[in-house]
């Protein structure tokens, strides 16, 4: 166990001020999320453009400083990615937090690696791993236009 | 036995949490155990067990013996005028659904309205709330105010003709508030109006006495009292016990049972359907007596000094924002803390030991009408001590230090 760990600055620092906080105008994919066991809750807004790439993305919610920061960093990296990618880092973040080591994605860089990666302190607070994939299965969820919202306690 | 140093009669506090002690701030959740209690678990399986009421031999007579005399501590416990008025349940929440659902059955038709408060945890709205699809009534909610208070006047406000029973906490799990529920029961009395009391936070902290509180039904959590889990307790005035249906069917409760009908058993047989949490029940003998023996006036007297004390401490701290200041609050400090999520507060004090709870407490009812999508909360039994809440105070300025680094 290891709060430092868990509490970077990195995270404390999306956590307060989390990027992309906000609803916009023109968006054509959304979703909500929602934890109820804890009360977080995300809605995430995109805009899926007809290329098929995020063309902007922003998120409103209320939680932990944990689904915050997951929810700003998220959607600091789908910006300008296309469909497959978005896809591609979903699956590489679910997985990393699930159970691998380490991200094995090759379209970001190392430095947003490095930043992905300060979410996985969580791996050793089983209990609060759900609020760092929050955000990300309702932005699967915005994606693929999924009816309703996303409920932790309701996931497969 | 004395309080200053009970905690060594509760095992738990043997081991450590992250290499500190454990400082258990989470018993309006489930209390500790006392080694008395425990033990008695083992020695029932070990030396005694058998079925309850069914069989003739020496271990049945001596099981069903010991079930009963559990029976009979809680009736004194609560000064119930008759044991027969004691039933046991798998908890509070089974508790509230007998009683909703049999109620409902016998007494409750279309238009009629069911009056409960805000302050009340989830166990006491949703039982409830099946009867909005079944028999068409209406829920109306007496308001909390800004002390995290329900005044008499708020219930009255929302009697109405139609308003066919009252269900109310004693003691709010999030705010602390004590409810003058005896004065809120003399009120619905004189209204015709029956009263369910949520007795979760009440049972374990206050005297209780049945016959002058004239409550109808009472609703007790066994593992928040120092007892078991999968037990609860409802008390209900005979008169109810006797008029409402059976809730569940199946062996046990029945009189005599042929192809072209059924009779069902007399009290308390009628509501204990099929074989019962019996362990539990005999271990829960135990819980009782331990209180017994520290006197529940010297309990309540600790707890109200340590409340008062953690109160002064948690206002002093200027990062600390205490939800509720109810007229008279029993021993839950709800709090949130500037710019730290309750999750964030709840992982940060674990690291120190602190044991406490965060989010809406079963409670969003609460939670929405303070504008709050959860708390914090610390909540206090009787092995607690003013060091546990200097740890807790320590442990909060360490989550300010972490979050304004
Ligand atoms: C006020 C209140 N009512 C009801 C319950 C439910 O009790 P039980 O766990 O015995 O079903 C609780 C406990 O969580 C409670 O605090």
């Amino acid at each position: 166990m290891d709060l430092k760990d868990l509490y970077q600055q990195l995270i404390l620092d999306h956590g307060k001020n989390p990027r992309n906080l906000g609803k916009f105008e023109n968006f054509n994919k959304d979703a909500k999320g929602h934890n109820p066991l804890c009360g977080d809750k995300v809605h995430v807004y995109l805009k899926l453009d007809e290329n098929k790439k995020i063309s902007d993305i922003k998120f409103e919610g209320e939680g932990c400083a944990i689904s915050m920061a997951s929810a700003s960093i998220m959607t600091e990296l789908m910006k300008n990615k296309e469909e497959p990618e978005v896809k591609e880092l979903i699956d590489d973040f679910l997985k990393m937090i699930k159970d691998s080591p380490e991200l094995s994605s090759k379209i970001i860089s190392e430095d947003e690696k490095t930043k992905l990666m300060s979410l996985s302190g969580v791996k050793k607070y089983p209990m609060r791993v759900k609020c760092a994939t929050l955000p990300w299965h309702t932005l699967v969820s915005a994606m693929t236009d999924k009816p309703g919202e996303v409920n932790t306690e309701k996931e497969d | 036995m004395n309080i200053k140093d009970i905690k060594k009669e509760f095992p738990i506090f043997d081991n450590k949490v992250h290499n500190n002690d454990l400082v258990y701030l989470d018993s309006a959740n489930s209390s500790q155990k006392p080694k008395v209690v425990v033990d008695r678990i083992y020695d029932f399986y070990t030396k005694e067990f058998s079925n309850v009421g069914r069989s003739v031999h020496y271990l049945a007579v001596a099981a069903t013996n010991l079930y009963e005399n559990t029976r009979v501590l809680v009736q004194k416990y609560i000064n119930a005028k008759d044991p027969n008025e004691i039933v046991f349940t798998k908890g509070a929440t089974e508790a509230i659904n007998l009683v909703a659902n049999t109620f409902g059955q016998k007494y409750l038709k279309e238009g009629d309205e069911i009056l409960i408060t805000e302050l009340e945890h989830h166990s006491n709205y949703v039982p409830w709330h099946y009867l909005r699809k079944s028999k068409g009534v209406k829920i109306n909610f007496a308001d909390v105010d800004e002390n995290g208070d329900i005044s008499i006047e708020s219930i009255e406000k929302k009697i109405t003709p139609k308003t066919k029973i009252l269900a109310i906490t004693h003691l709010s799990n999030v705010t602390g508030a004590i409810l003058p529920i005896k004065e809120i029961i003399q009120l619905a009395h004189s209204k015709n109006i029956p009263v369910l009391v949520d007795g979760c936070q009440g049972a374990p902290h206050l005297k209780l006495d049945m016959q002058d509180l004239d409550c109808d039904f009472y609703a007790i959590s066994c593992h928040k009292m120092y007892g078991p889990t999968g037990l609860g307790v409802l008390y209900a005035k005979k008169k109810w016990l006797e008029e409402l249906p059976p809730y569940q069917g199946g062996g046990g409760m029945i009189g005599e049972v042929k192809k072209e009908g059924i009779t069902f058993g007399d009290l308390p047989n009628k509501y204990e359907a099929g074989t019962m949490a019996t362990a539990q029940v005999i271990a829960f003998g135990e819980s009782i007596n331990f209180i017994n023996k520290l006197g529940i006036e010297k309990i309540e007297e600790h707890e109200r000094e340590l409340t008062k004390y953690g109160e002064e401490i948690l206002r002093k701290n200027n990062s600390v924002k205490l939800i509720g200041s109810p007229k008279n609050k029993g021993s839950v400090l709800s709090f949130t803390l500037d710019g730290v999520h309750p999750h964030d507060i709840a992982t940060i004090l674990d690291e120190d030991g602190v044991a406490i709870r965060a989010g809406h407490h079963c409670c969003q009812i609460l939670h929405e009408k303070l504008g709050l999508a959860a708390t914090a909360r610390a909540s206090l039994g009787v092995y607690n001590t003013k060091d546990d809440l200097d740890q807790l105070n320590s442990s909060i300025n360490k989550c300010i230090k972490i979050f304004n680094s």
